[in-house]
């Protein structure tokens, strides 16, 4: 199937829906799934209509599952969180992602999954639409520029997805891969990274739970600028590891290359996992500004793992966070 | 015909005003809530492009008027050094304000600690003794050492792009045009290059 994408600089202002009115919407919902209950009736379908849904220019995702992942920070705007990106294959602008990502094709895609397993192969992106169950996973996002948002991700599991294709005991670490062609990602043209963009994780943290292979956002599919179709979404590190636009997975015995890490070891770890202890050579990783908070708001303080340390901690026991930033 | 005097007199507002329209468009964005998912940031960056913008512009006056022979055009380098530093004081109030909330714990720890803030810093601290020193009384009773103090200025452009240099994180071509463009106009410093530019 052939689907249009429309870029997301369509959106006329009067079709977003405020912050505030989705939190009205919430309690709405909420409220009528307890007269629900309470009438005894059929709860089918709620859980569905509570869904974060964006302004509904991009193709819907169908049939979401609601989790439990939904942090209590309100969730950060749709127009904030499709305006407001790194993304250096569309230009090193924070808008630049907005204006040109418009030249990317997000359909038909592949992804090609290799290296040390038992049954490599080639996944395309309907598949990963159809064939799992696409779920809304509400995570804190924290960039390593020391600003936050709050992101309605949908996706599938990054181990579900893994699993497939069978990693075998040699599987040390997941590499990724960024889609690389000047022509789609005009950014590319220009000699600012060591192109294509690469990202890894150690098997353990690829396959935990939290690690999310992301399809959408607000419930529809992923804007361009947002890493159209497919990206990774680690919420406990450092927003530049949730690698955008993914073209090529690989099981690999050694620990494989990533961008940031080649291009200045002295500043983004491979691990980078969100520390407050650990600041950046340049710059303080202790409080972080919240986007769509104001002008006035202030900063917040960082916590350790970004607040996922309950979870994830334990993936980093007896190891030096200092040295292993 | 109006003399070259009226001329500079009358066109001293008009330029006023101009220098005061990036100040303009950025508060209009602030209020329409027009400055982006990250208000602060935009605030920050441009203000502090702005500073290096008008320090540029300030240090270009002498090479045009070598170049042109429009010796008139001094008469406007004191204002235009002056919003250079206007817009340093802004940009380092929004830093001290909006973006450190006066947290002067943080903000003494980032002045030390982080080279690129302590450039800047540095770059704005070296501006305030020039701008003090710009009335003509104060021309008057410094004399020869007035030249000399304000030779300054060409440390504080240099440690402001700098400043800007040192943030970024790959991108380099925005803070390397300005150092070029430093440079260059520093060229015509250059006592046998100067010499060279003055009897053309």
């Amino acid at each position: 199937m052939l689907v249009k994408i429309r870029r997301a600089s369509d959106i006329k202002q009067s079709e977003i829906t405020s912050q505030s009115d989705y939190l009205k919407r919430r309690q709405f919902l909420k409220a009528g799934v307890s007269a629900f209950a309470g009438l005894g009736l059929m709860r089918a379908g709620i859980g569905e209509a509570a869904i974060q849904r964006g302004p509904g220019k991009l193709e819907k995702i169908a049939n979401i599952r609601e989790t439990a992942y939904r942090p209590p920070e309100a969730i950060t705007e749709y127009e904030h969180i499709t305006t407001y990106n790194n993304f250096y294959e569309f230009g090193t602008g924070k808008s630049d992602p907005h204006r040109n990502a418009g030249t990317l094709k997000p359909r038909p895609w592949t992804v090609v999954v290799d290296g040390e397993c038992e049954a490599p192969g080639e996944i395309g992106i309907e598949d990963i639409l159809s064939g799992f169950t696409q779920e809304e996973r509400i995570y804190r996002f924290r960039c390593v520029e020391a600003w936050s948002m709050v992101i309605p991700w949908v996706g599938v599991p990054l181990a579900d997805l893994l699993k497939r294709f069978k990693p075998t005991s040699g599987a040390k670490y997941v590499a990724f891969q960024t889609l690389n062609d000047p022509e789609q990602m005009p950014g590319q043209r220009l000699p600012v990274l060591d192109w294509p963009y690469r990202e890894g994780l150690r098997i353990d943290e690829a396959m935990h739970p939290l690690t999310l292979m992301a399809t959408g956002l607000y419930g529809e599919v992923l804007p361009n600028q947002n890493g159209a179709p497919l990206r990774l979404v680690v919420p406990w590190k450092y927003g530049f590891k949730s690698i955008k636009s993914i073209v090529r997975i690989s099981f690999t015995k050694r620990e494989p290359e990533a961008t940031w890490n080649m291009q200045n070891p002295r500043e983004y770890g491979f691990y980078s996992n969100v520390n407050p202890e650990v600041d950046h050579p340049r710059w303080s990783q202790k409080y972080h500004r919240i986007i769509g908070a104001g002008l006035f708001a202030g900063k917040e303080k960082t916590q350790l793992f970004n607040g996922y340390g309950e979870e994830v901690a334990g993936l980093y026991a007896g190891m030096d966070l200092r040295k292993h930033f | 015909m109006p003399s070259l005097q009226q001329r500079i007199r009358w066109s001293k507002p008009v330029i006023f005003l101009a220098c005061l329209l990036p100040l303009c468009l950025l508060v209009l964005r602030a209020v329409n809530n027009d400055l982006g998912a990250n208000p602060v940031e935009a605030l920050t960056h441009d203000t502090g492009d702005w500073a290096l913008r008008f320090l540029l512009i300030s240090l270009a006056v002498t090479p045009l008027r070598m170049l042109t022979g429009m010796s008139w055009l001094i008469r406007y380098r004191r204002m235009l050094g002056l919003f250079a530093f206007f817009y340093a004081l802004v940009h380092f109030a929004i830093y001290l304000w909006i973006d450190q909330g006066f947290l002067w714990s943080e903000i003494i720890a980032d002045i030390l600690k982080r080279p690129y803030i302590t450039l800047g810093f540095a770059a704005f601290l070296i501006l305030v003794p020039l701008a003090v020193t710009s009335t003509k009384g104060m021309v008057r009773r410094l004399g020869k050492r007035w030249i000399t103090l304000h030779r300054l200025v060409y440390a504080s452009a240099l440690l402001g792009i700098l400043h800007f240099v040192w943030l970024v994180k790959a991108d380099y071509r925005e803070p390397g045009l300005y150092l070029l463009i430093f440079l260059l106009l520093m060229l015509f410093r250059i006592p046998p290059l100067r010499r060279r530019f003055q009897h053309a």
